[in-house]
């Protein structure tokens, strides 16, 4: 039987969560057994042309050649996965959607002329229909394990979308916010990480992006109650995942506010 | 006279992406070019503007391979600025988490990336049904290394227990006294690891580089020092800009970096480290390397898989001591208020010397941001050997040739990654 064939692209982003792939190491043989990997350029010189069964997605589009090699990607995969928090939500990289992509160039380069790049960092979904979304600044490796798993066994893949909260409380973490007024983004933050931060005693920032029905209005008040001002509240909310909906509406609207504010 | 060219379209096996061009004019090497197409992705830029207590997590995004580097150049950076003295106890908790990166690093670099390329293979995964023994070795040392930075960083990719100041918290004596056992076995595997690469066959090469790396009177350079140069100069931390430059060069797709007082390249990285600080590794690393007889200055790319393995055995020597020894009963972190202020800081990623520079503003914001991460530092002066070694494998047919030559640039473990500095230039073809 022909073994399913796996490859692993990659666009904007810091190659973590790729990583995470390598990092399975007590998984990984049985992985590289269970699929033959047909193309991964940070793990093998073997490399094959598509058409792929399995296609992960790792990185934000930010340029125009970028732009184009997703559609060919497309075309190639039976199955499209973006891994991580760059693919599925423009990642870090998505601070320039708010900014001067010149100046922000300028910034950085001597001669900003020689360089191509898109006005903005933006996720996968936004040029080709994308088959399931893993999130994480980096994915969690157990769940895309699973999630490979899944795939094989012909099943849809499912991953937790309650919010850290709810880790925190399973793995008996006391709450950051409730005992020492630590801001934390945990309500609003979907599940993935074990509800690590706090259990390091720190508030959550929000690596895997927006929970399923979360209410930010709701924290961005309980924030400002305990000090926090909108502008602070804005860029803790822009980070990771600045910009998924939900966290990109509710940074908008603090900044909005704190700017009528003024007036 | 014909001309030829050699395109690696793709590197394989290293982190980021990147390609390879090679023009020659019958026998003469005309231009080689390491090609860098990773997106920029603007760290300085989007840092501006945002509380200094960000740039821990937010730089460790720039790499997935090295996030400690990161991190610990930038709290460094900010604790410059804001006058923080760490205690004694927090800067060995730091190198503690510095050797759980390098063994991660090394471990994954040797055993899945570079070994194949001298065996044959074309990736760790195909090399594992002939060396099953080495290759399970190696999954094993590097998940020690994640161990080791998942519990004091909380997590072994981007950890999150870093802060300006220190941690937020410590684990417990009896966490640390758990990883001891894998350790001890760790230190044996690491030491049989890197007698294995010594008897690899090493191809001829003799690269004129000047090596850089910091160095420090008493320890192994990780996380301070001076930069010190084969040439013998001694460079202070604050001084990086001023005896280190990046040039922006119209036929290259990357910032190249040169010694500004010589206008040539230079090597940052494991192979230089070990170079100029061989007397401070620690005891089995050093006698290790009188063992198999490494060369005092090694002056070929292709064996820097020796040095990382010397410091994958210093990394365990030092990581278990720390292990033994700690007690953790006290502060995890300093307090501090906020000053205007400039702060930098220089310390050794596995791949070389990463460096931060920050201004920040009396409300503790960052003004401005500068990072050089090892991989554009080390880009101009792995073309100069890249062009050394086309030259002798030359007469090899294409594909051989090209796969020769990126078995030499992922001698480097360059890390494509550090996008900070990278850019896309359209290339001009003659
Ligand atoms: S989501 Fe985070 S870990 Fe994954 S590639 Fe992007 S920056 Fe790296
Ligand atoms: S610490 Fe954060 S994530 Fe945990 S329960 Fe409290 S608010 Fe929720
Ligand atoms: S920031 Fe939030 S989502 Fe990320 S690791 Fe911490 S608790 Fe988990």
């Amino acid at each position: 039987m022909c073994k399913p064939r796996l490859a692993v692209f990659k666009f904007a982003s810091c190659d973590g969560c790729q990583l995470s792939l390598l990092d399975a190491e007590d998984h990984l043989l049985a992985v590289a057994d269970a699929v033959e990997i047909v193309y991964f350029p940070e793990a093998t010189s073997h490399m094959e042309e598509g058409p792929y069964d399995i296609a992960l997605v790792e990185g934000s589009i930010t340029t125009p050649h970028d732009a184009e090699r997703i559609q060919q990607i497309r075309k190639d995969a039976r199955f499209l996965m973006t891994i991580g928090a760059c693919a599925t939500a423009g990642g870090i990289q998505a601070l320039r959607n708010w900014a001067d992509k010149d100046e922000f160039m300028q910034a950085v380069y001597a001669t900003p002329e020689y360089i191509q790049v898109l006005e903005t960092s933006t996720p996968i979904a936004e040029h080709v229909q994308v088959d399931f979304e893993l999130r994480g600044c980096p994915i969690n490796q157990y769940q895309l394990i699973e999630v490979i798993r899944s795939l094989l066994a012909g099943q849809t893949p499912r991953t937790p979308r309650h919010s850290v909260c709810l880790d925190c409380k399973r793995r008996g973490t006391v709450c950051v916010t409730v005992a020492q007024g630590t801001a934390c983004l945990g309500p609003v933050t979907q599940s993935g990480c074990h509800a690590l931060c706090p259990s390091y005693n720190r508030g959550c920032y929000g690596c895997f992006g927006p929970a399923l029905q979360a209410n930010l209005v709701s924290l961005s008040a309980q924030m400002e109650r305990e000090g926090a001002s909108k502008a602070e509240i804005a860029h803790k909310l822009k980070n990771f995942n600045a910009y998924a909906p939900a966290f990109r509406t509710e940074s908008t609207r603090l900044v909005q506010l704190e700017g009528d504010q003024r007036r | 006279m014909t001309e030829r060219k050699i395109k690696v379209e793709t590197l394989t096996r290293v982190e980021g992406e990147g390609g390879l061009y090679v023009r020659l004019q019958g026998e003469q090497v005309e231009e080689v070019r390491l090609e860098i197409y990773e997106p920029p992705r603007l760290f300085e830029a989007l840092l501006r503007g945002r509380p200094l207590e960000d740039a821990p997590d937010i730089t460790a995004r720039i790499c997935g391979i090295c996030p400690v580097a990161y991190q610990m150049s930038s709290v460094h950076a900010m604790e410059m600025a804001l006058g923080v003295e760490i205690t004694p106890e927090i800067r060995r908790l730091r190198r503690l988490l510095y050797c759980g990166e390098w063994i991660e690093s090394h471990g994954l670099h040797m055993h899945l990336l570079h070994a194949p390329d001298f065996l044959g293979f074309e990736s760790g995964l195909a090399m594992a049904k002939q060396f099953p023994d080495e290759v399970n070795r190696g999954l094993r040392l590097k998940k020690h290394g994640n161990q080791l930075v998942d519990l004091l960083g909380g997590r072994a990719i981007h950890p999150v227990n870093v802060c300006v100041g220190g941690f937020y918290r410590i684990p417990s004596r009896n966490e640390f006294q758990k990883l001891v056992p894998d350790f001890e076995w760790g230190l044996n595997a690491a030491i049989e690891t890197t007698r294995w690469v010594a008897g690899f066959e090493y191809p001829e090469l003799e690269s004129d580089c000047e090596f850089v790396s910091l160095s420090h009177p008493d320890e192994y350079p990780m996380n301070e020092g001076v930069m010190q140069t084969s040439s013998g100069d001694q460079i202070e931390i604050s001084n990086y800009r001023d005896e280190f430059q990046e040039q922006q060069v119209p036929h290259s797709t990357a910032l190249h970096a040169i010694r500004k007082t010589t206008g040539r390249p230079y090597l940052l990285g494991p192979l230089s480290r070990v170079n100029l600080n061989r007397d401070r590794l620690s005891p089995a690393a050093r006698k290790l390397a009188d063992e198999i007889a490494f060369e005092p200055e090694c002056r070929n790319p292709h064996r820097a898989i020796i040095a990382r393995g010397l410091e994958l055995v210093h990394s365990y020597e030092e990581a278990l001591q720390i292990l033994r020894d700690e007690h953790s009963t006290k502060e995890p972190r300093m307090t501090y208020e906020y000053q205007a202020g400039v702060g930098m800081s220089a310390t050794e990623a596995p791949r070389g010397t990463l460096f931060h520079r920050y201004e920040i503003d009396t409300e503790g914001k960052i003004v401005e941001a500068d990072i050089i991460p090892p991989t554009s530092q080390n880009q101009a002066q792995i073309e100069v050997d890249l062009k050394a070694w086309v030259g002798q494998v030359i007469e090899k047919e294409e594909s051989q040739a090209a796969r020769l030559c990126e078995n030499l640039v992922r001698a480097y473990d360059p890390c494509i990654s550090c996008s900070t500095h990278f850019l896309n230039v359209t290339i001009e073809r003659s």
